[in-house]
């Protein structure tokens, strides 16, 4: 068994997973659910809630995996990138229960764990493929020619992430939180033709959504208060479309730039219907494996090199990716 | 002279220009403020002054991730957004904190950090002006190097 444990940004996750990539347990423990256990009062955005939450959640994967520790023989850990007091408390946690056990640990790179999201059971995609990896903090597109090697980029967000769009397009809609998923359901009811959003075509296979985002500002902008009501579902299944037709295109110029065959979506915007739709040959990840989660993790463990006992006592976490 | 300065913005490539021109003064330790409603062009501004500073690559928005820190030619540049923060509590200055130390820093939403955030050298203000245009407003917050002196 593969424990996997994630603490790069809001989630405190953790999972087991079998060596053939079998998800046992996965264990988020999200945002959301804090809401409502804090009354929904904001939890701070802090690493002392990981350090309160590790224990728990990764008591919580072993449990519900019905393993324990004496069944773990790979402990994998997201190293980055990443905020780093939030990594750094996955990272000592993830070394002191491999150094207990005298078990090896794997260093994961986040990105490369949502990429590993899909080399699970019961649908393991085999590369080469192009990958959409969209989230809130982060929008890429991916060459990836085998599990083991880091994929090259071929595009990336010049400003806002696909994630962020949505999130700040529901905040200008005031819908509620969170925000993807207020504008992927009011969208349902609206006109994706009502408004014409414009998209920035920059160069290359590169996004850029600012605009996009100000468009949107401008437009609800133009209306008095009571007119932006009746128009709310409009506005959002346009503001939806102009998000996905930039995410569609570019991703489909990306795998014809290297000849690829498939397609693959990973990432919480994977989890947007209207994508979702627009991409019907495209391998998508399992909705609840498109948030941040741990399953994914320890999935990107099988391919990664492991350090072994106890080399990793020395292993840091690192911001960002560059 | 009570030290701020008022520019006009119809362009992102005019909001980089004055955030390039304000990153040629400044200097590590050093923290700039940048608040303004959304689509004004914060990250943009930073971008701009990131690019001065020698930074390469994209800068974009870390609403999500928080912080970013790049290398730039002489000093490190960091990039921290508040928007998600409701207040910022002792621990969550400890997470920044790291984003301070021997940098030159770029705090987005800076209203949740009021009162915990080290004291703004310069505070941005960005605001709409009726379609494109924008009006960025640049408030010298150390009296040793105010305009007039």
């Amino acid at each position: 068994m593969i424990l996997g444990i994630e603490t790069s940004c809001d989630e405190t996750a953790a999972a087991v997973i079998t060596q053939e990539g079998a998800i046992r347990s996965s264990v988020v423990s999200s945002q959301a659910d804090l809401h409502a256990r804090y009354g929904g009062v904001v939890p701070e955005v802090a690493s002392r809630r990981h350090l309160e939450l590790v224990v728990p959640v990764v008591r919580a994967a072993l449990a519900e995996g019905e393993a324990t520790l004496d069944d773990v023989e790979l402990v994998a850990v997201t190293a980055g990138p990443g905020l780093i007091g939030a990594l750094l408390v996955g990272v000592a946690a993830a070394k002191a229960l491999a150094w207990s056990r005298r078990l090896p640990l794997a260093a994961v790179d986040h990105l490369q764990g949502h990429v590993a999201s899909l080399y699970l059971e019961p649908d393991p995609l085999e590369p080469p493929f192009v990958c959409l990896l969209a989230s809130g903090g982060h929008t890429l597109l991916l060459d990836v020619r085998d599990r083991s090697a880091r994929p090259r980029v071929l595009g990336s967000t010049l400003d806002d992430a696909a994630g962020e769009a949505f999130d700040k397009g529901a905040r200008l809609l005031g819908l509620g939180y969170p925000g993807g998923a207020a504008v992927d359901r009011l969208a349902r009811e609206g006109d994706p033709d009502a408004y014409a959003f414009p998209v920035a075509r920059v160069p290359g296979l590169d996004f850029s959504f600012s605009g996009l985002k100000t468009s949107l500002l401008y437009a609800v902008r133009e209306l008095d208060a009571d007119e932006v009501e009746p128009r709310r579902a409009d506005l959002a299944a346009s503001y939806q479309r102009a998000i996905v037709r930039a995410l569609v295109e570019r991703t489909r110029e990306a795998a014809a730039s290297v000849r690829a065959e498939r397609i693959a979506v990973v990432g919480g915007v994977a989890a947007n219907s209207e994508l979702r739709a627009a991409l019907p040959d495209a391998a998508l990840a399992p909705l609840p494996l498109c948030t941040d989660n741990a399953a994914m993790i320890a999935s990107a463990a099988r391919f990664t090199g492991a350090i072994s006992y106890p080399r990793y006592l020395a292993l840091d976490a690192y911001a960002s990716s560059a | 002279m009570d030290g701020t300065a008022a520019y006009a913005s119809n362009l992102p490539s005019r909001t980089e220009e004055i955030a390039a021109a304000l990153a040629a003064s400044l200097t590590p330790g050093d923290v700039v403020t940048v608040s303004g409603e959304l689509g004004t062009g914060k990250t943009t501004f930073v971008r701009g002054a990131s690019r001065a500073l020698g930074v390469e690559g994209a800068v974009t928005s870390p609403t999500f991730t928080i912080g970013h820190r790049y290398r730039g030619r002489d000093v490190d540049v960091s990039h921290l957004d508040l928007y998600r923060f409701r207040g910022l509590s002792a621990a969550e200055w400890g997470d920044l904190e790291p984003y301070f130390d021997d940098a030159i820093v770029f705090v987005e939403w800076p209203e949740a950090g009021a009162g915990v955030l080290p004291p703004a050298r310069f505070a941005v203000r960005i605001e709409h002006r009726g379609g494109d245009a924008r009006i960025v407003s640049i408030r010298d917050a150390d009296p040793r190097v105010r305009h007039g002196d």
